[in-house]
């Protein structure tokens, strides 16, 4: 009995449980509504169904969010990854435009590489303004967020360019071994991160910057460096992000792309169980909370939910995993229903491990 | 973080960014209008300010009023608002101020444009509103609004389909991408459409979502359309761009577009065009930007104190696959 109940408390009390549950939720509700959501077929010589879509779909979103992650846990926000994504992949798509064979692979390298570079330039630019200037996070990277978008379609001419490149198509859409290619990008990007945050020291000594950065200072650790580290990450991240968004389809919309990615962005973290305030952070569950953010829209169009109605069912889902993501929300529940029966009082919230 | 010891070379820094951005802000606002006085050597003098240059559509509209202010001897004060108000305000009371003889644009929001509009009224200078109208309950403020009419684009599109499925046998299932949500175009074209279809029973709108008239939207709204719906036989989206990131999705489930679905949708953009007449969309009601001609006869009519319809609608027409192929080398935008 007792066994049982510590075995489900572990379970439960795991910090990726709730936003697996979620998902389950979510995915078996649009099963109930259409029996074939989760069918998967081969077609083309690759994997084709609306699961394939939602993994598909949410490779940026993935991206972006993982950067944002390092971000807030340093204890600062990135509001340009949005612009971000619109800036690198109109710069990549504008180069390869202007070439003669638009197919050609060294073409194509090219232009990413300026989308990365331009990226790697604006990121150490919000990186210089926080750590060595010292602004607010949400106030510098909110200079790029609305000056970019602006420098977005300075390089677009207010245009929408159309590219015919197979090479950068295949960022977006295409297929290794039956999977999309950029949920791959997605998640090799993450198993970077991860290894470098978790199997090094970086990872505690960016998660100490972001619990007291003067502390960790004084520790001896360089937190200038990591917390410019982090915004030039989000950056990469963002436009290796705008090279998919672009290339799913095959154009460069100053305007539309990335447009509000980063409050998705930071949405996914807080999912994920990583606190705004900074420290603790996991990239795990962020992929979750990303993956979570991308079925919710996948399941407004596969039930065919009213565009009015739309934005308030989003809402009331968010609202609903953010408090059952909330220990204090889930204690006060449990509370509530055992207040007779003999159980010990809730614990506090046990120390959580560190995921691998 | 360094905050606590704050050296004061960071803030030159800092200052040096501030100062360049200035810098940079105060050339390109010096770019965007010309000031001077009235030319008065007997031509007509139109004062336009426009929304921005937000899209491709926006910079055909000001291409289009640039050379037919040009062709019609009518010297144009040329004004870009960079989508705020307050510019266009002050772009307004300049023109009052330089005695322009007409004073035509396009604004940026509907509401608060009562007391400028006055102003104008009391110089005796007409007002034209083009593209997007303007809510003053007082209707003698301006002289007329030109610009499209959605509705009757919507209509337009939905007429084109009830008469090629006129004999056809059975419930033909129609998805539509709509535009963002609560815009004019948006509402407009859906009802328009709705009504035109309403003729004829078995044409069902089966699906309806909002594509926020981005490609993205489009792909990723008709993605779940094709899965949902194994019997998709028309898609009417609200714009070219909803349609283009259509195909796509149309090609990955294994359908040819044009041929397995029939798309219909507005605008009429190169890209669009382009795609009608590759046979991927079967019809495009056109939303045209090219506006300018009959703005300067407008402004002449004005002008001369002539009587004007308070509502004149831009000359628009509709493209088939086959009058694609013949417009296209001309297309503007």
């Amino acid at each position: 009995m007792t066994d049982t109940r510590s075995r489900y408390r572990a379970v439960t009390g795991h910090q990726l449980f709730w936003p697996v549950a979620v998902l389950v939720v979510m995915l078996a509700a649009n099963t109930i509504y259409r029996p074939g959501f989760l069918s998967v077929e081969v077609n083309n010589g690759h994997l084709y169904g609306t699961p394939i879509d939602i993994l598909r779909l949410s490779a940026p979103l993935i991206l972006v969010a993982l950067g944002m992650t390092v971000v807030i846990s340093t204890g600062g926000i990135d509001l340009s990854v949005g612009s971000m994504v619109a800036i690198s992949g109109a710069t990549a798509c504008l180069y390869i435009s202007e070439q003669p064979d638009q197919n050609s692979l060294p073409a194509v390298l090219t232009g990413l590489a300026m989308g990365l570079g331009i990226a790697l330039v604006l990121g150490a630019w919000n990186g210089v303004l926080v750590a060595v200037i010292g602004i607010q996070p949400i106030i510098a990277t909110l200079i790029l967020m609305v000056a970019g978008r602006g420098l977005a379609q300075l390089i677009t001419e207010g245009q929408i360019i159309t590219i015919n490149s197979g090479p950068y198509r295949a960022i977006g859409l295409g297929h290794v071994l039956t999977l999309p290619l950029a949920i791959l990008i997605a998640l090799a990007a993450a198993l970077l991160v991860a290894a470098f945050t978790r199997w090094t020291a970086l990872g505690m000594i960016i998660e100490s910057v972001g619990g007291n950065a003067e502390a960790s200072r004084l520790a001896g650790i360089r937190s200038g460096r990591v917390v410019f580290l982090a915004y030039v990450l989000s950056a990469v991240c963002a436009a290796v992000a705008g090279f998919m968004i672009t290339a799913n389809v095959s154009s460069a919309d100053g305007n539309a792309a990335g447009l509000w990615v980063e409050l998705d962005a930071i949405l996914a973290v807080v999912i994920g169980g990583t606190a705004l305030a900074g420290g603790r952070f996991h990239l795990s569950g962020t992929i979750l909370g990303a993956l979570i953010i991308q079925t919710l829209t996948t399941s407004v169009y596969a039930m065919n939910i009213s565009p009015q109605t739309a934005l308030l069912f989003k809402a009331v889902v968010v609202i609903a995993v953010c408090l059952i993501q909330a220990p204090a929300f889930r204690a006060r529940i449990t509370r509530q229903r055992r207040a007779a029966p003999t159980s010990p009082p809730t614990p506090a919230r046990e120390k959580e491990e560190v995921p691998a | 973080m360094r905050k606590m010891r704050m050296p004061s070379r960071p803030w030159h820094a800092a200052a040096m960014a501030l100062a360049t951005v200035l810098l940079v802000g105060s050339v390109a606002a010096c770019g965007n209008s010309d000031t001077g006085d009235a030319g008065n050597d007997g031509k007509i003098v139109l004062g336009f300010s426009q929304v921005g240059a937000e899209s491709g559509w926006r910079t055909a509209n000001t291409t289009s009023i640039k050379e037919s202010a040009a062709a019609a001897g009518i010297e144009l004060k040329f004004d870009d608002a960079q989508q705020k108000q307050e510019n266009q305000i002050k772009a307004i009371r300049n023109f009052i101020q330089q005695k322009v003889d007409v004073i035509a644009f396009s604004p940026v929001v509907e509401s608060g444009w009562d007391t400028v509009l006055k102003e104008a009224k009391d110089a005796g200078i007409p007002v034209i509103l083009t593209d997007r109208s303007v809510d003053s309950a007082d209707k003698s403020l301006y002289k007329t609004f030109i610009g499209s009419d959605f509705v009757k684009e919507g209509r337009l599109a939905g007429e084109w389909l009830v008469e090629q499925k006129k004999g056809t046998p059975g419930p033909v299932n129609i998805v539509e991408l709509q535009g963002t949500t609560g815009s004019a175009p948006a509402n407009d074209r859906k009802k328009g459409f709705a009504e035109a279809t309403a003729v004829n029973p078995s044409l069902k709108t089966i699906a309806s979502q909002s594509g926020d008239f981005t490609r993205a939207g489009g792909k990723q709204v008709m993605e779940q359309f094709l899965k949902a719906n194994p019997k998709i036989d028309v898609l009417f989206a609200h714009n070219d761009d909803m349609g283009l990131g259509a195909l796509e999705a149309i090609t990955a489930a294994g359908k040819v577009p044009g041929k397995d679905i029939t798309i219909i949708t507005i605008d009429a953009v190169k890209d669009g065009m382009q795609a009608l007449a590759d046979g991927k969309f079967n019809f495009i009601a056109e939303c045209s930007p090219l506006l300018g001609p009959q703005l300067m006869d407008l402004a002449k009519k004005a002008h001369d104190g002539e009587q004007v319809s308070p509502r004149i609608e831009t000359e628009e027409t509709t493209f088939t696959q086959d009058q694609a192929k013949a417009a296209l080398p001309n297309r503007k935008y």
